[in-house]
């Protein structure tokens, strides 16, 4: 077994975590009876850490981050984002939110797409259109903002929806396997983005995904977890340095650390079902 | 452009049915004048030619088929002579500056028009309103959709006289109210489950989406529901509008209507002018075309100005 010890980082110890989940459940009634979604799930995220979750179907990632985003609501343990309970967060726009697909409302340009959340949340006219040409340049599609989705590719449309997260200035970007209906050229390309985006713009990034190159490629910390009841298995800290080419997928530092997420993704799953 | 040839193909293939239907339908008759006329028919007698087919009649007067074609009260009028009746009726009245006399057909489909229009707006906004409350509430959709669907399983031709009676009793003077309302009550179901099918077409994650920005209600409705409904709002429009005529027709049909489009096909029927039904049949069906027509260049127009591929 591995080291199931989820001490925080020792490196960012001294900072308040952004996010803190103390002992988290969360149990669906269904008919079939309950389910344990998550069972005692114990992290922290430290400000500015790029976080992904990995895991067989079923462990609970998207789960986790629906928590954090108060789309769920744990039915026991404490979970704080920016100190506060996830409902109050979400009210003070503590975070972005992208979804696997896109969702980019057809009826609406890709600029007024992004403007979406800024209407909701009652930005003025000429604050919009300033949030929105920034956030457009920082995703690479200032030339396609009078486009309707549908005149854009699948990896487009999801830079567009990544973008229309950023608009509103929140600290936290949660995506939920953002990449994971693309195909993987475009997933390397906007991978590389990501790591770019995020290198700017400083966020904590809290990312859900099926793929080992993925999560240890983009992330400074990977949770590994797994299935009935969903729970963390391990976490690693990645000692990949923050600039990182696509190459560094070939280093052995690298290949280390996707052995030890293969490692703890079979340890977490007996594959006997 | 692409669909008129198989559009001229099938109206051709009708055209061809129909004419070939008027020799039998109308040898009976062409006999009969023919006999009164003094001419010799076999068999002789009226009350023979009445055991015997059509088909058999034609095999035996085929000079008479063609006179079948040409009767003044045709049991089935060919298109040609619904087409005279209907320009005789509406164009050629209106040349000599009668467009809206009792006799002419411009006048009664415009009294059918504003009928199915009050109707029309009356059940798109019951269907409208009422599609609201089911989406937004579980109690609403338990208790009223059941109701919807009951109510258009009952006949419209048996409710539409009481509609008539009991707004009379009420003391509503004409046919204009009941009419509309027995025509919003057949226009305001499509609307309804289209409605409701459209305000429920955004899945899941769009509504995750917008909670995640905290999002009231009324934004979820208006920013992503409404606009999503619009397709199935316009689809179920065309479905309303030509519901409406109908049921604006039913209700020009109880007796005592004297104006609209279905008193005179009651009228054409109680003085054996069959002509005159098939006019009015035509002008119906010409103004229902007219109004699903100008529904879907709305759509189109609406849908292509939201950016939304049609």
């Amino acid at each position: 077994m591995q080291d199931q010890t989820n001490a925080p980082v020792p490196d960012r110890s001294t900072t308040k975590p952004v996010i803190s989940a103390k002992s988290l459940d969360l149990t669906f009634e269904t008919n079939d009876g309950p389910v344990h979604a998550l069972s005692g799930v114990d992290l922290d995220i430290g400000k500015g850490e790029f976080v992904s979750f990995i895991g067989p179907s079923g462990c609970g990632k998207t789960t986790f981050l629906r928590c954090i985003a108060a789309l769920e609501t744990p039915t026991g343990g404490t979970l704080t984002v920016n100190d506060m309970t996830p409902d109050e967060a979400r009210r003070a726009r503590a975070y972005g939110y992208v979804f696997q697909a896109a969702g980019l409302y057809p009826w609406r340009t890709i600029e007024k797409n992004i403007a979406l959340p800024l209407e909701i949340m009652g930005y003025s006219k000429a604050e919009q259109d300033e949030r929105i040409a920034r956030v457009l340049d920082l995703v690479e599609l200032s030339n396609f903002g009078k486009k309707y989705p549908w005149q854009l590719s699948g990896g487009m449309q999801q830079r567009a929806s990544i973008a229309r997260a950023l608009a509103f200035d929140a600290d936290i970007l949660l995506m939920d396997e953002p990449f994971g209906a693309l195909d993987e050229i475009v997933r390397d390309h906007l991978n590389e983005q990501l790591l770019d985006l995020w290198a700017r713009t400083e966020k904590t990034i809290g990312f859900v995904t099926h793929s080992i190159p993925e999560a240890v490629y983009l992330s400074t910390k990977i949770v590994v977890m797994s299935p009935r009841p969903g729970r963390i298995t391990d976490v690693i800290d990645s000692p990949l340095p923050k600039e990182r080419p696509l190459d560094i997928r070939d280093t052995p530092e690298f290949l280390e650390i996707a052995h030890r997420v293969r490692d703890g993704l079979r340890a977490g799953h007996a594959y006997d079902d | 452009m692409k669909n008129l040839l198989p559009i001229l193909t099938v109206l051709a293939a009708i055209a061809a049915l129909w004419y070939a239907a008027v020799a039998p339908m109308n040898i009976r008759g062409a006999l009969d004048i023919a006999e009164r006329g003094g001419a010799e028919v076999v068999p002789a007698e009226s009350i023979a030619r009445f055991d015997r087919s059509v088909w058999r009649l034609m095999i035996d007067n085929p000079e008479y088929i063609a006179a079948g074609y040409a009767l003044e009260r045709p049991r089935l009028p060919t298109p040609g002579q619904v087409g005279a009746e209907l320009w005789k009726t509406t164009g050629d009245m209106a040349l000599r500056g009668r467009a809206l006399s009792k006799r002419s057909l411009i006048y009664h489909g415009w009294i059918t028009l504003q009928s199915t229009l009050w109707g029309f707006a009356l059940g798109t906004i019951l269907g409208m309103a009422g599609a609201v409350a089911i989406v937004y509430s579980r109690v609403v959709d338990m208790s009223l959709m059941p109701w919807a669907i009951i109510s258009q399983t009952i006949p419209i031709v048996a409710l539409a006289p009481m509609i008539i009676v009991l707004s009379s009793q009420v003391g509503i003077e004409g046919r204009t109210v009941p009419k509309a309302i027995i025509s919003a009550y057949l226009c305001y179901f499509p609307v309804l489950v289209g409605m409701v099918k459209g305000l429920r077409s955004p899945g899941e994650a769009q509504l995750d989406l917008l909670r995640t920005y905290s999002a009231s209600g009324l934004q979820a409705f208006l920013k992503l529901r409404l606009p999503a409904s619009m397709p199935y709002l316009f689809t179920s429009l065309k479905i309303g509008i030509a519901a409406a005529l109908v049921g604006t027709i039913v209700g020009e049909l109880p007796t005592g209507a004297i104006s609209g489009l279905g008193a005179r096909i009651l009228i054409g029927d109680q003085f054996g002018t069959p002509l005159a039904i098939w006019a009015a049949l035509f002008a119906a069906a010409i103004l229902a075309g007219a109004l699903v027509t100008l529904l879907d260049v709305m759509q189109r127009v609406t849908l292509k100005r939201m950016g939304m591929q049609t």
